[in-house]
């Protein structure tokens, strides 16, 4: 393997990690705040799966910069600027609403694009699709229920509901953005090309939403810059509460 | 938690083990609907592999007997010893039974 595209796999693993834990760590906000018990606990095991996701990403990412990192370097030594996640995963968990319709953005993206990380050529890759498929086909299964539940629910339901559609739908654009890291991946079978899974992803939002009585956003506006470490502001403090502990004692074991 | 579970129904849950052909009754929780509550005695009760097949049941859907009955359902079963097999001498020619 080229130099360039072992950095290209290093890259695109990271990143893949980024949003993995990004995500699972906005979802565990949610612990002890669910809105009922059981709820709570279901959405805390979906934060666990997110979490898990990272450490296989990260546990990979480490093997293949071999300079002596490990998977906690890569999640807690590293600054807002070297994390290059999806812009939509870091946004803060917001009402429950606004939530569940992030996930249902994450969940269907997920469902459309692990079958084809696991056709990697990349083994380790591959692998961690197959494990993931599992998670997402009961993730996308809640949160579909949640936005339909949400939307037909009350006059407030639905209009948190809604209101979340609006303020998030520019942050899914980015989800389909391809740039010469991922294009050379994609190219050589290891990556996915996410620029092809749009109209998927769209046929499929459209129709949860649409069931839920609620109305699909226009595309006026689009944010981007998560994959080259240009952030929203929540990030930074979302790290810094994430990471202060292995921060403020490094090494330690217990 | 934030707001109340009272607008939730109440649920009873079986679950089927891996080695098991009944299911067992293995808690209770609180949904807005079947398959809600399925979810969720999934997430609930079946987190380190427990089982292989679950049950919901409305709380509200089953029949209990009253303890009050016990007198009249119980007792009576008491004093007939000949209900139980033990009851019974085997005679010799019988080994195992």
């Amino acid at each position: 393997m080229s130099d360039q595209m072992k950095n290209a796999l290093l890259e695109y693993t990271t990143r893949l990690g980024d949003d993995a834990v990004v995500l699972g760590h906005r979802i565990s906000e949610w612990v002890s705040y669910g809105p009922f018990l059981e709820e709570d606990i279901a959405y805390g095991n979906v934060a666990l799966d997110y979490i898990g996701r990272a450490r296989m990403f990260y546990a990979y990412a480490a093997e293949l910069a071999d300079d002596g990192r490990d998977e906690d370097d890569f999640a807690y030594m590293r600054n807002d600027r070297e994390y290059h996640n999806l812009l939509l995963l870091e946004l803060p968990k917001g009402d429950f609403a606004y939530s569940q319709v992030r996930q249902l953005f994450a969940d269907a993206y997920y469902t459309l694009m692990l079958p084809h990380l696991l056709h990697s050529k990349d083994e380790r890759l591959s692998a961690i699709a197959a494990k993931a498929i599992k998670e997402t086909k009961y993730h996308l299964r809640r949160s579909r229920d949640w936005v339909l539940r949400l939307g037909e629910g009350t006059d407030e339901s639905h209009r948190r509901a809604q209101k979340a559609l609006d303020q998030l739908w520019g942050y899914t654009h980015e989800m389909f953005d391809m740039d010469d890291t991922e294009q050379l991946l994609a190219d050589a079978g290891i990556g996915v090309d996410v620029s092809k899974l749009r109209d998927e992803w769209l046929a499929m939002v459209t129709e949860i939403v649409t069931n839920a009585t609620l109305t699909v956003p226009e595309d006026s506006w689009a944010v981007r810059g998560g994959r080259i470490g240009y952030h929203t502001e929540n990030l930074g403090h979302m790290l810094t509460e994430m990471q202060i502990v292995h921060r403020s004692h490094p090494g330690c074991k217990w | 938690m934030t707001t109340s579970t009272e607008k939730l129904e109440l649920f009873e849950v079986f679950v089927r083990s891996k080695r098991g052909l009944d299911h067992k009754h293995i808690g209770s929780l609180h949904a807005e609907d079947h398959e809600q509550a399925l979810e969720y005695a999934r997430d609930c009760y079946t987190r380190r592999s427990e089982g292989v097949s679950i049950w919901v049941v409305k709380s509200n859907d089953i029949c209990a007997s009253q303890e009050d009955d016990a007198d009249c359902f119980y007792d009576p079963s008491d004093d007939k010893p000949y209900r139980h097999a033990t009851y019974y001498v085997l005679p010799d020619p019988v080994n195992n039974m």
